[in-house]
């Protein structure tokens, strides 16, 4: 069993916008990319070619459709990835100390070397947010980049991670949920973030914004003059037209 | 208590090297940053790729396609040399023959046949994005029969925004995302301003603005709007029209825009008897006239200081004229286009119309926006501000593939232009060189002249009958048929129909068929079986009936089994490309830019870039513009072609680093022999801002159309009003009618008058009949997953993994009265052909629509995948169930499965009834494995490049 650090006082995380989030799978592949290059083993892919492709992903888009009682289904795109959790039990779990959560920023981590593959973490993780590695036999999870967000070899404005830096609807967005004064910390409380499952006690970072309301009909009597005729007489609309024109530019 | 954690290292090198060009993933053309190590080799491998932050496309960010562009430089199914073919057509046999080999034989092809009948070769480019280069070689050998496959993706969009307001969506222009409160999005194909599209929704919705979505289907874009309206495929231009009668019932028209902005206030004659009927009163220049408000006369259009009248009636020499905005006044007041009356058609309640016209309303009138921007316009007027009405629209291929997109793209650009909301703040925005109206293009030209170049320009715009490209007899000259009478606007021709009318003969029988990146034998045609067979068959003396195919492309696709000779292409990274402005530009509303791509890696295999292929054969050819001075090459490869070309005097295929008198400049100058070097060391791209003053209202801007001429669009300013009355449209309509000495066949008179309208009106999908077909009550539609780019995603280790299979999506009500469950099949049949295939539950969808996703299916053996691959085993096409022609007529003629005026594919109209089936071993049809060119790849991918 492994200990959980002092709660940090800096929790990085994610936001991620749900009402945005077209499910173009762009973060998806922007950090199989980053992560097959990067930390730790490549996420690898096995029948790469063949019938049941089936690769290591540290981030999904499931998408759901609702139906609400009245009006029209809808479609949510959901993204997942590890929400790194105050109380991640996928940490406390892990019987050689590999899984461990950061003093500093409060990410998750596996330390492959130390990871002999067991899958307890997987298990434990309620967000099924763990992926072990075929190819290498190790637990691969969201880093959260923590070699991007503080790598001195990129650029400040692309110190943060890939999916966060890639996604084009702006869905994605990256702090310090610790900080109540931070731009995410902000965003979560004027647009109602949420945590997923939080009846798992699991008290994850990352945060969810929902979808706004679709589909609301606005007051019909609001509307209604927008749409009020000009003339009720057949051939009234030429006759309309003179007198609008008057009040015009040129008009007598 | 002391906590313990492993150090690593935050600080890790990304990269040896970053190189920046252009995406080539899909159609958006976003800059990359990719991201070098040193192999063990000491070559360049590819780690990882990522958007470039200065590009203006996409500004960083990057698509699911563009950040696996990695698993397609390294596919398995890269064509690896030159291949021949020796085993039978369809078979798959080849051998591999060296590049001096295949250029021989291409020219032993093809030179006897310049000398004779060039027009025997038909030449067409699939997703090409040279064809300011590809017309060129084509143009210089001769034939008349070139396209791109415009006229099978979206010709109707980008033709009715030409005719109408020159320019359409995309590549054309785009919403204001800046200023805009309101933003309506009708059926669209992703890829076209895909990262553009998202990055937008973002950006407004984030602000609060209103995302409406109008599509059949509920995902992606439509997802997140706001408000959804599930239309019934093929009624988007009813919808518009019942849009544009409740604002003309309500006056909410921008009455100023349209007097000066728009023809609304020309003259149209009136007298049926007149030979000028319903066209415009012009004056002895030619020039249409108005009604000067200032003087109650009559005065050119473009008179300095002139007030166009859009309420006095003219007559002129015993004939009334009258104003445009009167008859479409007449027209839209109609109460056919009641929301009451279209309401069941477009499956959108009344209530909910009425809803969305004063939403529109409200937004435009009641949210002005104004600029405190002065500006002066071409008749000399000088205005303070820029005032904008803040609703904008995009549509693409949802509502352009259909028999009667173009009359809907026409609806959608008046509903624009009524609001006031085309060139204005918060509306939609061009980006240069757009706008630019039809006259200002080419015509298209056919004469051809043996062992010559051909007259002109393939490609156009015709302004009358008198344009069309009939030979003497009044036959098609192209092989396509384009511009013929049967589809006169057809600006991008009609690849959909080459194979089939070069089997038929029809017009006339060709020699070669030259084919670049278009998945013919497959996804990319109608009738794919019965293209299969096309490319296959043969003659009584055992010839095949088309009797040279050529292809070239990247990948093992489908359609490379079908060809006689194989010129394999390089990948996106291993190539030169110009992305130019005398094309598809790359330019935002605020800026000119254009665009190349480099080979940032060296190709590993035998291949070459298809351009620098054809410099090569253009020499061999002798073709004119392709011999030096000294009977060489003039262009080594298409490097030097981008870089040396000169099309008109100072300009060239890239704008940027031009040779001036004094020095490096901008759009205007001769060839900079460093021109290329400077693009890759600003990141592959260049780009100038358009002025402030000159931002909006560009036609009809005087800053902007100096501009324009400085930058080298045009060579003298060319301000212009939009055409809500489509003047071509009614020349045709009055040919039909016995005018003129241009004259269609007698079956055509009655469809070229009812639907070649000067004002847009809707029509029910030809294939339709006039009413609902009965037999066929669901409408069968296909869309693109926005992690895929036609055929090429599967052949992606990555992409593949996202979307491997594609269910026929089935809404609600057909999924209860079909009692389907959970991993059922159904076989889906229209009037040409059945399929069987999975199906699914999606309840947010049109209650009569069934959809899949675009291209997943694949035949076993292409694309270097497993023949057990679910895209080959489950995967399917919807192309099995549309024909390229309609079924027989009255008369026995068939008609090509387009739109009537410009030759659109008309893909979405197809209609379909739904059965369950018993679940078969595969879907069905099933095709025998094709013997691929190249080896399976391998089972387990772990593709880190670094140490």
């Amino acid at each position: 069993m492994t200990q959980l650090p002092p709660l940090s006082a800096v929790k990085l995380g994610l936001v991620i916008d749900l009402d945005t989030c077209v499910g173009c799978h762009a973060c998806v592949v922007s950090c199989k990319g980053w992560n097959t290059e990067n930390y730790g083993a490549p996420l690898s892919d096995q029948d790469a070619y063949g019938a049941n492709p089936s690769g290591t992903f540290l981030n999904r888009v499931h998408s759901y459709e609702v139906q609400p009682a009245e009006g029209h289904a809808q479609l949510v795109h959901f993204p997942k990835s590890c929400l790194h959790c105050e109380d991640a039990p996928c940490v406390t779990v892990c019987p050689t100390g590999a899984s461990y959560k950061r003093v500093e920023d409060g990410i998750v981590l596996v330390n492959e070397s130390d990871c002999i593959g067991c899958g307890l973490c997987a298990w434990a993780c309620p967000y099924g947010a763990r992926e072990m590695d075929v190819a290498e036999k190790v637990m691969k999870k969201c880093t959260l980049c923590v070699d991007r967000i503080y790598n001195d070899n990129l650029p400040e404005e692309d110190r943060v991670p890939a999916c966060v830096r890639t996604c084009p609807a702006g869905a994605r967005h990256f702090g310090d949920l610790g900080d109540p004064e931070s731009d995410v910390s902000q965003l979560v409380a004027e647009r109602g973030g949420f945590d997923l499952m939080p009846e798992q006690g699991t008290k994850p970072v990352n945060k969810y914004l929902p979808p706004r309301p679709r589909d609301r009909s606005e007051d019909v009597d609001i509307l209604a003059p927008y749409l009020a005729p000009v003339t009720d007489q057949p051939k009234g609309f030429v006759g309309w037209l003179d007198k609008a024109l008057s009040a015009l530019p040129g008009g007598k | 208590m002391t906590y313990s954690q492993p150090q690593i290292d935050l600080s890790p090198a990304v990269s040896d090297e970053v190189r920046q060009t252009t995406c080539y993933m899909c159609a958006c053309r976003c800059g990359i940053n990719v991201h070098l190590k040193d192999g063990p080799d000491g070559k360049k491998r590819v780690a990882y790729i990522e958007g470039n932050r200065d590009h203006p496309v996409n500004k960083g960010v990057l698509c699911a396609k563009g950040s696996a562009g990695i698993m397609q430089i390294n596919a398995p199914s890269r064509l690896k040399a030159p291949l021949k073919r020796t085993g039978p057509r369809g078979s798959g046999q080849f051998e591999e023959i060296s590049w001096d080999e295949a250029l021989e034989l291409a020219t032993n092809w093809l030179k006897p046949l310049r000398e004779t009948a060039p027009e025997k070769l038909a030449f067409f480019t699939g997703r090409d994005q040279s064809q300011s280069f590809t017309s060129l070689w084509a143009q210089a050998y001769g034939t008349p029969n070139y396209a791109a496959h415009g006229g099978f993706c979206s010709v109707n969009m980008a033709a009715a925004g030409i005719y109408t307001m020159g320019g359409a969506f995309w590549e054309f222009g785009q919403p204001d995302w800046d200023h805009t409160k309101m933003f309506v999005l009708f059926g669209v194909a992703e890829d076209h301003d895909s990262n553009p599209i998202k990055m937008g929704i973002g950006k407004i919705k984030a602000r609060g603005a209103k995302v409406v979505g109008i599509n059949p289907i509920r995902t992606g874009y439509n997802a997140v709007a706001d408000d959804w309206y599930g239309i019934t495929p093929g009624t988007d231009g009813l919808l518009i029209l019942s849009l544009i009668h409740l604002l003309f019932k309500a006056g909410k028209l921008d009455l100023t825009y349209l007097a000066r902005f728009t023809n609304a206030a020309c003259l149209v004659n009136e007298d049926p008897k007149s030979p000028q009927h319903g066209l415009l009163l012009r004056d002895e220049d030619g020039k249409p006239l108005v009604i000067d408000r200032n003087t109650g006369k009559p005065a050119p259009w473009d008179a300095q200081g002139i007030e166009p009248d859009l309420a006095t009636t003219w007559r002129h020499k015993g004939v009334t004229h009258r104003p445009v905005l009167h008859l479409m006044a007449d027209r839209y007041l109609s109460e056919d286009y009641a929301p009451e009356k279209v309401a069941t058609r477009t499956g959108i309640p009344a209530a909910r119309i009425r809803q969305l016209a004063s939403e529109i309303a409200r937004t435009a009138f009641d949210e002005v926006i104004t600029l405190d921007r002065p500006w002066t316009d071409f008749r000399g007027h000088r205005h303070e501000t820029m005032t904008g009405r803040p609703v904008s629209f995009h549509a693409m291929r949802g509502i352009s593939a259909h028999s009667n997109g173009f009359q809907t793209a026409r609806a959608l650009h008046t509903l624009q232009i009524i609001l006031g909301a085309v060139e204005t703040p918060g509306g939609m925005r061009f980006k240069p060189p757009y706008p630019k109206p039809a006259t200002a293009h080419p015509k298209p030209h056919c004469k051809v002249t043996p062992g010559q170049p051909l007259n002109g320009p393939h490609l156009g715009y015709p302004q009358g009958p008198e344009d069309l490209c009939l030979t003497e007899d009044g036959k098609p000259a192209r092989i396509d048929k384009a511009f013929s009478w049967e589809n006169p606007l057809s600006a991008h021709g009609m690849m959909h129909m080459v194979i089939s009318n070069a089997h038929a003969g029809d017009p006339y029988k060709i020699d070669t068929l030259f084919l670049y990146m278009a998945n013919m034998s497959w996804n990319s045609s109608m009738n794919t079986e019965g293209t299969m067979k096309m490319l296959t068959d043969m003659d009584d003396n055992g010839d095949y009936v088309i009797p040279r195919i050529i292809y070239s492309d990247a990948y093992s696709s489908e359609m490379v089994a079908y060809a006689d000779l194989i010129l394999p292409d390089t990948t996106y990274l291993e190539r030169h490309d110009c992305i130019s402005l005398l094309d598809r530009p790359i330019c935002e509303a605020d800026a000119v830019a254009d665009a190349i791509r480099w080979p940032v890696i060296e190709p590993d295999r035998d291949v070459r870039g298809f351009q620098s292929v054809l410099c090569d054969l253009g020499h061999r050819l002798g073709l004119p513009g392709f011999v030096g001075d000294d009977s060489g090459a003039k262009y080594k490869d298409y490097a030097d072609y981008i870089t040396n070309h000169i099309r008109r005097p100072g300009i060239g295929p890239l704008a940027g680093w031009r040779m001036g008198e004094t020095g490096l400049q901008d759009g205007r100058g001769s060839a900079n022999e460093g021109q290329l070097d400077s693009y890759i060391a600003n990141g592959g791209f260049w780009m100038s801002h358009v002025p402030d003053e000159a931002a909006y209202y560009k036609p009809f801007n005087s800053a902007y159309q100096d501009w324009a001429v400085k930058m080298g669009f045009y060579d003298s300013p060319q301000p212009y009003v939009f055409q809500l009355y489509a003047e071509p449209l009614r020349r045709f309509q009055l040919a039909a009618e016995g005018e003129g000495s241009h004259q269609p066949p007698d079956y055509l008179r009655p469809r070229i008058m009812a639907l070649m309208d000067p004002l847009p009106i809707w029509y029910a999908p030809m294939i339709d009949g006039e009413k609902d077909p009965a037999e066929y009550p669901i409408h069968a539609l296909t869309q693109r997953p926005m992690a895929m780019y036609h055929s090429w995603g599967s052949q992606n280790a990555w992409l593949r993994q996202l979307h491997g299979h594609n269910p026929l999506y089935v809404p609600t009500k057909i999924w209860e009265e079909n009692r389907f469950k959970e991993g059922d099949w159904a076989r889906v049949t229209s009037p040409h052909g059945s399929i069987t295939v999975p199906v699914a539950h999606m309840a947010a969808l049109n209650e009569n629509t069934v959809w899949t996703w675009n291209a997943i299916g694949k035949r076993k053996g292409a694309w270097a995948l497993d023949d057990k691959a679910p895209e080959a085993t489950k995967g399917f096409l919807l192309n099995h169930l549309i024909h390229e022609l309609m079924p027989p007529r009255e008369d026995g003629m068939r008609w090509s499965n387009s739109d009537p005026i410009t030759g659109q594919a008309a893909w979405f109209d197809l209609r379909v009834k739904i059965e369950r089936s018993a679940a078969p071993t595969e879907s069905q049809p099933a095709f025998p494995p094709i013997k691929a060119p190249v080896a399976k790849g391998p089972s387990t991918l772990a593709w880190k490049v670094g140490k």
